[in-house]
């Protein structure tokens, strides 16, 4: 009972801070950016750039890391695995879509960037893939509605379409996720030498990678946790198996980059030094080590630990790209304001509302491939007994 | 890249000789009248020194800084002119998303407030700060010098060049930087031996001549490569990479599908033989 009551009292919450994050938005477009936000000519990007696309993208990449893993590698214990990743995918992408049209400053025309092409501009790229892969999202989150509405054509059509869209993921996420890295490589003399480098692309699509596979582990304990779903820890085993591999040809890659392709000076700024150690310290080398020890296999707490250490070095990173690295010395310090601290709350509340309330409502955790009928039932020729039959069979399965 | 075609030794070219500049600030006039700009509300020492307004915005597009300096022990102004470089490859036009931004074949880069959807890349991406935001509107537009394209596109000059009774010269870039060169050469003491904007972001459309040190005067130190350049090293092997990540796992999968067919084939072909010889024994 008191579960139950704590479950709605946690569902008002999250609608509460949405409403306010929609009223906020609401606030920015009567009376514009400059009153509402702290954003100036000196800081263009502020708190929704650096949050609600350059972060947001990254910790939604659990549904390529994890589709490539159990559709391409073909790990099928995995498949239990892929469903709540896309939902996190397909809201994360889509709210990234609400909170560049927030940040735009004329959001109305946002289709401009389907008229004219700039081929050279890093963010006409990552424009043209986020919406593409956003629409791949919607596709493959449509999986499990056809299952729950028992629209048989399109279930299967989609199961078909798995392993082609999992490459197709791959594809796009590639691209979009390091040229977001490439967006700071014309920040040259701007953003500090600790994180300027020419590898920074190949940084952000590696990290983004660990990261999306974190994510999974980090979902799918909380979820076990609260939300009463089955204990995946034996399949998030090999997924910690997998994570330290990546982490560690990262971390030689940014310390590569750091001792030859820099050129500006390093140990300057104190605080910049603090932000990076921190970042590289408890973001990457911390929870490396834990994910190679060989309790992580079995300790639940261990993995979701590692993960969320591994979810605060990335958004630590990427606010050290985007925002404390731009910082120059001597200039006013950017921080959010009221309103934009709001929406960027309501965009995250909105994604836990969505998450929770899908999960409720359609088949994302219960789902195993090898349990649900992918065929296409015969209305035309009808046999004698083979409703009822097919009827047994799915019942017995189930 | 994109602008190969431009001869940059015949585009227009700013040259303006700040030893030469005597801080009357009628070029800041001109470019309001011209451009039809709202006057700012100003205080004294709101900015850095003695300049107004404290900086370039949506209003100002250009402004005198001044500085001040000891020489011989008296107190003296340096004068400098902010304003758009109209960089020979600008940052601005490469990382725009809708291609708003544009190096005209005359030397002005220009902005079409059409296309721009407000993403304020242009301002990020700008070594020098020019793009401006209009933070006063609900659904804001990009602000920044024309370079007067449309009085340079009917022969007449920039309307800052026009009024300025001393300091700036405008002509074909090739002609400007030899004069910038010959001056630098018939006065060596009155000079500091370098032309800013020459080669500065792989060479911009203004070009500035100093008495004092370069970072005395507030110049920043920009990078000699073309800004572009340094976004396009890594884009370049955007379709490579498309295509190679999905060949790459479209040759895994297929491997890893038909190692699950032969495991399954196999364990057949071994229940199909179990069978047979229990049929045989039978």
């Amino acid at each position: 009972m008191n579960e139950i009551k704590g479950y709605h009292n946690f569902i008002k919450l999250m609608m509460v801070l949405v409403g306010i994050g929609a009223l906020a938005s609401l606030v920015r477009f009567i009376f514009g950016l400059g009153v509402t936000t702290n954003l100036n000519d000196t800081y263009p990007w502020g708190l929704w750039i650096s949050f609600d696309v350059v972060t947001a993208v990254p910790l939604a990449a659990g549904a390529f890391t994890i589709g490539i893993v159990a559709h391409v590698f073909h790990i099928r214990k995995l498949e239990p695995l892929v469903r709540p990743a896309i939902v996190t995918g397909f809201l994360g992408y889509s709210l990234v879509c609400v909170g560049l049209l927030l940040d735009l400053g004329q959001p109305q025309r946002g289709i401009n960037v389907l008229r004219y092409w700039n081929l050279h501009s890093p963010m006409f790229e990552v424009s043209m893939c986020v919406m593409a892969y956003t629409t791949v999202l919607t596709l493959e989150f449509l999986h499990p509605v056809a299952e729950r509405f028992g629209w048989h054509l399109p279930l299967r059509l989609l199961r078909t379409l798995e392993l082609p869209f999992a490459i197709l993921a791959a594809m796009i996420s590639t691209l979009h996720q390091s040229t977001l890295g490439t967006f700071f490589l014309i920040a040259v003399d701007k953003l500090h030498s600790l994180w300027y480098n020419p590898l920074l692309p190949l940084q952000f699509w590696l990290s983004a990678i660990f990261t999306g596979l974190s994510i999974v582990i980090f979902e799918a304990s909380l979820v076990h946790k609260y939300m009463g779903q089955p204990d995946e820890s034996e399949l998030l085993a090999t997924l910690t198996k997998i994570i330290p591999w990546i982490m560690g040809v990262y971390l030689c890659i940014k310390l590569y980059a750091l001792a030859f392709l820099t050129h500006g000076p390093l140990f300057d700024r104190p605080v910049l030094l603090a932000l990076f150690l921190a970042e590289i310290g408890a973001g990457v080398i911390l929870p490396m080590g834990m994910f190679f020890t060989r309790k992580i296999k079995t300790d639940k707490k261990m993995q979701l630990r590692a993960a969320s250490l591994v979810i605060f070095g990335l958004v630590l990173n990427r606010f050290n790209v985007s925002m404390f690295g731009m910082e120059q010395p001597g200039q006013l310090i950017y921080a959010p304001s009221i309103i934009e601290s709001l929406v960027t709350i309501g965009i995250i509340a909105a994604h836990v509302l969505f998450f929770v309330l899908i999960a409720k409502y359609f088949p994302i955790f219960e789902h195993h491939p090898e349990a649900t009928d992918y065929t296409i039932p015969d209305h035309f020729h009808r046999i004698e007994g083979h409703e009822s039959k097919a009827g047994h069979e799915l019942r017995a399965e189930g | 890249m994109s602008t190969t075609s431009i001869d940059f030794n015949k585009t227009r070219t700013f040259l303006i000789d700040t030893t030469k500049c005597t801080g009357c600030r009628g070029c800041q006039v001109a470019c309001k009248q011209w451009n039809q700009l709202k006057a700012e509300n100003t205080h004294f020492f709101s900015g850095e020194g003695y300049q107004n307004p404290p900086a370039m915005s949506e209003y100002t597009f250009t402004r005198i800084k001044f500085k001040d300096y000891q020489k011989n022990g008296q107190n003296e102004f340096a004068f400098y002119k902010e304003m758009c470089m109209h960089c020979n490859d600008p940052a601005c036009a490469s990382v725009c998303p809708v291609g708003a931004f544009r190096k005209t074949a005359e030397g002005p880069v220009i902005y079409d407030d059409k296309r721009c959807i407000g993403c304020r890349f242009c301002m990020m991406a700008c070594p020098f700060g020019v793009p401006k935001y209009e933070w006063s509107k609900a659904f804001p537009l990009v602000k920044k010098c024309t370079g007067c394209y449309s009085r340079v596109k009917n022969g007449k000059e920039p309307a800052c060049a026009t009024a300025c009774p001393t300091a700036i010269s405008y002509g074909p870039r090739a002609e400007m930087v030899k004069e910038a060169e010959k001056r630098l050469k018939a006065k060596p003491e009155r000079y500091f031996p370098a032309i800013y904007g020459k080669e500065e972001a792989g060479g911009t459309s203004v070009l500035y001549l100093t008495h004092q040190p370069l970072d005395e005067l507030g110049f920043k130190p920009i990078t000699k490569r073309p800004l572009p350049s340094y976004t396009w090293q890594a884009l370049r092997f955007v379709p490579g990479i498309f295509l190679g990540v999905g060949g790459t796992l479209s040759l895994v999968s297929w491997f890893q599908h038909r190692k699950d067919r032969i495991r399954k084939e196999e364990e057949e072909r071994a229940a199909a033989k179990a069978d047979s010889t229990k049929g045989v024994n039978e």
